[in-house]
């Protein structure tokens, strides 16, 4: 798909490849755009920036942004730090209140289907000497709450659980979460990248100390994210990046402003447009899904699908090759349920999670819906699914097998 | 008519920048992405990491991009396992707070002493050392003997890291010539961006730990998806980075000095003796509180900082100047600093108004006096 097709959200006839991969990053809104080209420019052409009038116009723009995103979350614009994207958020998150609170507490609490940057986060902080605790899921990728509570101890400074999944899309009952965690007395990390914008979030009604927030899942540029950090109760952080002070100490460096006025435009637009557009989104999800599966024997729907969030579905195709699948989708832009690690396909640790085997990880697709995705390409994607699908299981043994009704697990293969 | 002279706090975005940056938001994929879309946005990055790899004669699997200059020199101190630091008293606030820092002084004209370092080595050890200073610096454009400095590190065994976030786009920058195991660039000092740096490895590689942990970005050394438009943007502004550019501010600032040591009587420029960088002007008159001065020069539309802007808001006297051992003189510097677009307008505008200032304050302590 070509910028403009993404600009302007009007197809005349779809392009291709079509992009449905909304998880992965989503096209900078051109609203946001033409928020943030101005603070690359104005600054010195403009005859009103004598006595600082720009430093000052910088500020308001920045003051706004940070009231924005608090807005979208129900927090306090003081409770918000910019930073330079969720993975930064995470990281000072974790390591920021685990650094500070060492002194009584050097446990930490998170789910095995959280993001990477998360998981080396906590693995990192084992390597210094912490314990860290990584529940499971069910099978439908969400958390058993009598786990976690039974998980908590005197020593555990932090829980961190994200509010949606980046492949499947389920949401985590954070409400929940928050409460047990404040029950007990231990601080509740969220990371919302995915969900900010997506769904409701309130850090004050769901007891949230500290969240996540992306700028460019939600339309918004890549480079700039922001940490909500609550004040009452108090949370303290140890900085990752030290230096000038800025961000009342959380976080030094000159602070970008057509980014953050980039993300706090991002974040007005979507909570403006969240209910429709959610509306809109699970209707188109939920024509994908059927329209495939109408077509399609064999197929699975991976994680919770009440518990998800609109724009996002991920489905196994059984009897079909991973990579044979990726080739076969090529019309479509998006994720396999592989991760290319240097050079070898590993299966999705997310999807091994929530129990699938190797196979039917690999054969597994993220579809991911938004704002710009029209109902004519999703009819696009439907047929181009079931012919790829259709023709690869003509090319394979197994489905003939399969189709013959011979239970594929129980053959024995011989060793070569 | 405002004159804008403080390009080391950070200048203004040049227009061919604008233009990529603009480009770069209409680039749809994250480069981490397989499909067309992700591969787009892959080339993109890595043309931009050419660039900048270019620029300072790295390898560009040698280039590591940042948030900005404080996250490059925050990951050089943090990432490259050496337990002991040694840095120059005249270091940004974001080297010294990044670390336990040993301390090696500077002279009188802000030069960091290479006699101090081979002591300090030879106490400390340097097999466990990094020793870390500036190109540049940001308040007086002092520049420092880094490739002295690195001979005497890497004879003791140490690494080096250098913040070039000043020098860069006006001092040519080679990382060999240099010797320097890493140096820190920031894009917005020099007509790019804000919010995208990079730290830039010699050997690309040295083992570097990731301060932001997570995705393989940036070969695992920075967890994140990329800033793709500040990317685009700082490789832009490096290509840009004209010929023959530091020679014309150093006129225009030699310009400056010149005509203000004919008309204001006690003016001290810091610096004035030792290599500098062409755009660079730190001066002070006593008794004239320089944030008397840089409010006055405002309100007469000349836009200069006193000390470093980066203290948020703070007020507090220069450590480098306090170094330097410029007493009560600290309180009273001005920097002054031209950029790509700086103008003979502009300095003109500059040299009248503080002409001014500094009479008018002489009359005042004249009367005081009397």
């Amino acid at each position: 798909m070509t910028a403009m097709t993404a600009r302007t959200g009007k197809t005349n006839q779809a392009k291709h490849p079509i992009y449905l991969d909304y998880q992965a990053t989503t096209p900078c809104d051109p609203r946001v755009v033409e928020a943030m080209l101005p603070y690359f420019t104005e600054k010195f052409g403009n005859p009103h920036s004598r006595n600082h009038a720009y430093g000052w116009e910088a500020e308001e723009a920045v003051e706004l942004a940070r009231e924005q995103v608090a807005a979208i979350i129900g927090a306090d614009a003081k409770e918000i730090v910019f930073t330079s994207g969720a993975t930064e958020s995470n990281n000072l998150a974790i390591k920021g209140v685990a650094h500070f609170y060492k002194d009584k507490k050097d446990h930490i609490i998170t789910v095995v289907t959280e993001h990477k940057c998360v998981l080396d986060t906590c693995r990192h902080l084992e390597t210094e000497g912490f314990k860290v605790t990584y529940l499971p899921v069910k099978p439908n990728g969400l958390i058993d709450l009598a786990e976690l509570e039974a998980a908590i101890t005197e020593r555990t400074a932090l829980v961190s659980v994200m509010a949606v999944n980046n492949e499947i899309g389920v949401v985590q009952p954070i409400a929940e979460i928050g409460g047990i965690c404040r029950k007990h007395g231990v601080f509740f990390h969220s990371d919302c990248a995915q969900a900010v914008g997506k769904i409701p979030l309130d850090v004050n009604a769901m007891n949230i100390d500290l969240m996540s927030i992306s700028g460019h899942k939600i339309y918004g540029p890549k480079g700039i994210g922001a940490l909500f950090v609550r004040r009452r109760p108090r949370v303290r952080l140890q900085a990752l990046i030290n230096g000038g002070g800025q961000e009342r100490g959380m976080r030094s460096g000159t602070l970008a402003t057509p980014l953050v006025v980039g993300l706090g435009e991002a974040c007005r637009i979507s909570q403006e447009e969240m209910e429709s557009e959610g509306k809109r989104l699970t209707a188109l999800r939920e024509r994908l899904l059927k329209g495939v599966a109408a077509r399609l024997p064999e197929i699975y729907v991976n994680g919770d699908l009440e518990h998800r969030v609109p724009g996002n579905i991920n489905i196994s195709f059984a009897f079909v090759e991973g990579e044979g699948l990726m080739m076969g989708v090529k019309d479509l832009a998006v994720s396999s349920g592989s991760a290319c690690t240097s050079a070898s396909l590993e299966p999705s640790y997310v999807l091994r999670a929530i129990g699938l085997d190797a196979e039917m990880a690999h054969t597994s697709l993220r579809l991911g819906l938004g704002r710009f995705t029209t109902e004519e390409e999703v009819d696009f994607a439907i047929d181009h699914i079931v012919e790829a699908v259709s023709r690869l299981r003509e090319l394979s043994p197994l489905w003939e097998m399969h189709q013959e009704g011979i239970d594929i697990k129980s053959i024995q293969w011989a060793e070569h | 008519m405002s004159a804008y002279l403080d390009h080391n706090a950070t200048s203004p975005v040049r227009p061919d920048v604008i233009q990529a940056i603009a480009d770069a938001l209409g680039v749809i994929g994250n480069p981490s992405s397989v499909h067309g879309a992700g591969r787009s946005a892959r080339r993109l990055l890595e043309e931009s990491r050419e660039a900048i790899a270019a620029f300072v004669g790295a390898e560009p699997s040698g280039v590591i991009f940042t948030s900005g200059g404080s996250e490059a020199n925050a990951l050089a101190l943090s990432g490259l396992g050496r337990k002991t630091v040694i840095a120059s008293a005249i270091e940004h606030p974001s080297v010294l707070k990044a670390a336990q820092c040993h301390v090696l002084p500077v002279n009188g004209d802000g030069v960091a002493e290479l006699q101090a370092l081979e002591k300090l080595l030879a106490n400390l050890g340097g097999r466990d050392a990094l020793v870390s200073v500036m190109l540049a610096n940001n308040e007086t454009g002092v520049v420092q003997p880094v490739a002295e400095l690195t001979r005497i590190a890497h004879a003791h065994g140490a690494l080096v890291h250098c913040d070039a976030v000043q020098a860069a786009g006006k001092l040519d920058l080679d990382i060999k010539a240099l010797g320097v195991d890493c140096l820190s660039l920031s894009a917005h000092k020099l007509g790019g961006p804000q919010g995208v740096g990079a730290l830039v490895l010699a050997d690309p590689n040295i083992d570097v730990s990731p301060l932001i942990k997570g995705g393989g970005q940036e070969r695992s050394h920075r967890a994140g998806t990329e800033n793709l438009s500040g990317i685009a943007g700082f490789a832009a502004a490096v290509r840009t980075v004209e010929d023959g550019g530091a020679e014309r501010m150093a006129v225009l600032r030699d310009g400056l000095e010149c005509a203000l040591l004919n008309a204001v009587p006690g003016l001290t420029i810091f610096g004035r003796n030792v290599d500098r960088l062409p755009n660079t002007s730190c001066l002070a008159v006593p008794g004239l509180t320089a944030q008397t001065a840089v409010m006055a020069l405002d309100l007469a539309g000349v836009m200069v900082s006193a000390g470093s802007a980066c203290s948020s808001g703070k007020v507090a006297p220069s450590h480098v100047l306090t170094a330097m051992g410029a007493g009560a003189l600290a309180g009273a510097a001005v920097r002054v600093s031209l950029g790509w677009n700086s103008t003979a307008a502009d300095v003109d505008a500059f040299v009248e108004a503080f002409t001014a200032l500094a009479r008018r304050h002489e009359i005042q302590d004249a009367a005081t006096a009397a």
